[in-house]
């Protein structure tokens, strides 16, 4: 619902901004909530894996991965997303000059990577420690990721969060940025809790149909 | 429709194309699951023929109790 209203918001109510940006500057009430997500699902991927190294708890490995899963499908959307502001904005789809995307790229690939380095090791307390360890690593990549769009010397990707932020963003700008950002949380996290009841299911499954085999 | 706001449309729908596509791979998932919680009952079932008659609820234990 927070997510409909958002869009509506975004669409509807929020006037249009004068040129250059008009009204492609519509894209960011999806776009920044989209990749604040993504951050959010990394950190809480990295903090599940934290309390999986600390208290050897079996059931974060499934937790963290879970998170890294539907941070990874945000990530995809922050990239769909960014591509398509930065063709109607620059012309281009994507390029390689700017770091920020490059950095997101790469925090994107890494978390990908998660996926690759889980399903080599067979099932058990190394896969999860060697998981956990990783989705710790990844966490690293996104204060530098946020970072590098306020500290780029080629500042093409535009900056709206400064201490100047009133002045980049109108009273009905910011409340629809903020009802989109709680609309893509809150998508987050029923996708989160519904994977990750589906996941336990699963897992319950199997080792009812190996009771029942031995 | 200028070109910003065919732009800007696509990149909503996008959105919304990823996760209806999510969630139609999730309740391919759960009609899987579905699947496997009913072939496990009807394996039981079949395991409780092969068995004979079923289970007495009363122990005779606790009959010998009364």
């Amino acid at each position: 619902m927070l997510v409909v209203a958002g869009v509506a918001l975004a669409f509807f109510w929020v006037p249009t901004t004068p040129p250059p940006e008009g009204f492609r500057q519509r894209i960011f009430y999806i776009h920044v909530p989209v990749a604040l997500t993504a951050y959010a699902c990394f950190g809480w991927a990295a903090w599940k894996a934290l309390r999986l190294l600390w208290t050897r708890g079996e059931r974060y490995d499934l937790e963290s991965y879970t998170a890294v899963h539907i941070g990874v499908i945000f990530g995809v959307l922050t990239l769909v997303t960014g591509s398509i502001w930065a063709r109607t904005s620059w012309g281009v789809w994507w390029t390689w000059s700017e770091r920020q995307l490059v950095l997101f790229l790469i925090l994107f690939l890494f978390y990908s990577a998660y996926f690759m380095v889980r399903y080599s090791v067979d099932p058990g307390p190394r896969r999860a420690n060697m998981s956990a360890v990783y989705a710790l690593f990844g966490v690293v990549l996104i204060p530098v990721s946020v970072l590098a769009i306020r500290l780029a010397e080629n500042l093409i990707h535009p900056v709206v969060f400064t201490r100047d932020v009133d002045e980049n963003l109108t009273a009905s700008q910011l409340a629809t940025f903020v009802v989109c950002l709680l609309g893509t949380l809150a998508l987050a996290v029923a996708l989160y809790l519904n994977e990750l009841t589906g996941k336990r299911l699963d897992r319950r499954l199997r080792e009812l149909r190996e009771a029942i085999a031995a | 429709m200028t070109s910003a706001e065919k732009y800007v449309t696509a990149a909503y729908l996008v959105v919304l194309a990823m996760i209806l596509l999510y969630v139609v791979i999730y309740a391919f998932k759960l009609a899987r699951l579905g699947r496997e919680v009913e072939e496990i009952v009807q394996r039981l079932r079949s395991q409780d023929g092969k068995a004979g008659s079923p289970p007495q609820r009363d122990p005779p234990a606790r009959l010998s109790r009364q």
